[in-house]
């Protein structure tokens, strides 16, 4: 087994065994589902509309914001990247293989989400399954990114949690995923903007949907993409393997740079 | 002569205001086991963490191979094994899954006949935080020496480790060597440093305060032999008996004990004191100063 193959199967691995990843990766978020389909179906029939979208951004931001930095933090803290790199595990496969592993629980999670709804809850399945498909993988992508450059300046797991929460409780609030983007107050609308998941349910609804987009997707699209690959940039070149996370290349300030397209977003669109 | 596998020349190394290692210079040669010994905060760490191209030196330079470990640490990788002092493996990950994980980073079959000799076969599946502390770094010597590298660090290789599995450990140190493998060991536990090195060094506020053999190293304190006499009768039980060779003396457990510096004509002449007394000898012991204590003398004075 060759060195990719063997780190990529034991973190997936781990994101089952790992009972907190377990939660953040499958029951969280399919339990939200469960629970928002029962009731959102009920008191906004509209929800149903933006259903699968919805939930498969939340399912995304459970697992790689929520989820994803905390064990890199608390392995860094351990002094497990010191043994890494003694034995040569690279920089680029310490970050890239938690994010491409928690990617693919996504897949699982979003697969369950896609095939269940319409059964359950009379929700739209995707009209462009292709761009479903693709636009899932940006939006998980972008995320990750976010998710690592967390783990990466966070000097400890519970500056971790601080990170997180802001950017998956306005996500969750003002990122168009329990009410349209349109409903919106024009100055939450722009600091909407600043967030992944506003542009993520904007592609799913105009591209994907073949619903009315709150904005010009094809925007999105290109914000989604640069901001991730700002971001995973970015947590490559501040990666510390010193686990009191102190020497590295530049300041952590420097992460916000990754939030540049999404501050693009606001004042284009 | 043995070509010197590791060098160390002018090596120092500074965190903020403290300097942690000031200047120190060694070489280690082709399978040899070099101690590396002192008291917490002496800079063994350092040295060796620089030494494995996790921390750049301050000044001077470190070759390991011919290797600068700061500049080509990718070289590196596959001609040193380290066990570090924090085993440092991901709790959820499993025995046989760290041996494929480690091995194939470095290009190599996974080592089971490892896991095996150190008494991990039967542990296959736990998950590292199962392991006993033990076990862990019996595992993660087992992940160090997997590629079969020229140059072992070990540091504290035996902390946490019962008697056997320390004896287990010595026997592999020892099979290591005779394979040609060099081996820094960093230690606090002088009997080991004593039984497995072939040379050490102390290290005392980051400067190196006394090098050599652990014979010489002993040879060199103050050079104090331990003498034990037991008797029938009392005829050592007077405090102001004056003995060739005696500087200190002491009574424990009915044993009169004499540190000399001529211990040949200390025992000589208690023997003849006895006899003169008419008294019987019952026991009588002989001890050579110790490497812990030369170290404790040395790190004691503040140096050599």
């Amino acid at each position: 087994m060759n060195a990719f193959a063997s780190h990529f199967s034991f973190e997936f691995r781990t994101g089952i065994r790992d009972k907190t990843l377990l939660l953040m990766n499958y029951l969280f978020p399919l339990g939200l589902y469960g629970l928002l389909g029962f009731l959102m179906a009920e008191l906004n029939p509209d929800f149903v509309e933006t259903m699968i979208p919805a939930m498969i951004i939340v399912a995304i931001l459970s697992g790689t914001i929520l989820s994803l930095p905390n064990p890199l933090v608390a392995a860094r803290e351990a002094g497990i990247f010191r043994s890494y790199k003694i034995n040569g595990v690279p920089a680029i496969s310490i970050l890239t293989m938690p994010a491409l592993t928690t990617i693919l629980h996504m897949v699982v999670v979003a697969v369950i989400i896609t095939a269940t709804a319409p059964l359950f809850f009379g929700a739209p399945a995707p009209v462009n399954w292709l761009g479903f498909i693709l636009f899932f993988l940006l939006a998980a992508f972008a995320h990750a990114g976010l998710g690592m450059l967390i783990s990466v300046i966070s000097s400890s797991t519970r500056a971790v949690v601080l990170w997180s929460q802001l950017i998956f409780l306005p996500s969750m609030l003002i990122g168009g995923l329990m009410l349209p983007y349109s409903m919106l107050p024009d100055v939450l609308g722009k600091v909407g903007l600043l967030l992944p998941a506003t542009h993520a349910m904007n592609v799913f609804q105009g591209l994907a949907q073949n619903q009315v987009a709150a904005f010009d997707p094809l925007w999105s699209v290109l914000i989604l993409l640069a901001g991730g690959i700002l971001s995973f940039a970015l947590a490559n070149y501040l990666f510390c393997w010193d686990s009191r996370n102190t020497t590295r290349r530049g300041h952590p300030a420097l992460a916000l740079v990754a939030l540049l397209p999404y501050v693009v977003g606001v004042v284009l669109l | 002569m043995k070509d010197s596998v590791i060098m160390v020349k002018d090596f120092r190394k500074v965190y903020g205001d403290v300097v942690a290692v000031d200047g120190i210079s060694f070489e280690v040669q082709h399978g040899e086991i070099f101690g590396l010994l002192g008291p917490n905060g002496a800079g063994k760490t350092s040295t060796l963490e620089s030494l494995e191209g996790l921390r750049a030196p301050d000044g001077g330079s470190l070759r390991v191979m011919d290797i600068d470990p700061a500049r080509e640490s990718r070289k590196l990788r596959n001609l040193i094994g380290v066990q570090l002092q924090t085993s440092g493996l991901p709790d959820s990950m499993r025995v046989d899954e760290a041996m494929r994980f480690f091995a194939a980073y470095h290009g190599v079959a996974p080592a089971y006949h490892l896991l095996e000799r150190l008494g991990l076969s039967e542990k296959m599946s736990a998950q590292y935080h199962m392991l006993s502390t033990g076990l862990q770094r019996r595992l993660s010597l087992a992940v160090a020496l997997a590629h079969k590298p020229p140059v072992v660090l070990l540091d504290e290789p035996t902390a946490g480790l019962d008697v056997p599995s320390r004896n287990e450990l010595h026997d592999l140190m020892h099979e290591l060597q005779a394979a040609g493998t060099t081996i820094i060991l960093a230690t606090h536990d002088m009997a080991e440093a004593e039984k497995m090195a072939d040379r050490v060094a102390i290290l005392l506020r980051g400067r190196i305060a006394a090098a050599g053999t652990p014979r010489e190293l002993t040879a060199t304190g103050a050079g104090l032999t331990k003498v034990s006499a037991r008797t029938e009768g009392t005829s050592l039980s007077e405090p102001s008996l004056n003995f060739p060779g005696v500087s200190q003396q002491a009574f424990k457990d009915e044993y009169a004990i004499y540190y000399s510096t001529d211990p040949g004509s200390t025992v000589s002449a208690i023997i003849a004191h006895i006899q003169a007394q008419g008294d019987t000898l019952i026991d009588l012991r002989v001890e050579r100063p110790s490497l812990e204590e030369r170290f404790l003398e040395i790190t004691g004075a503040g140096g050599a």
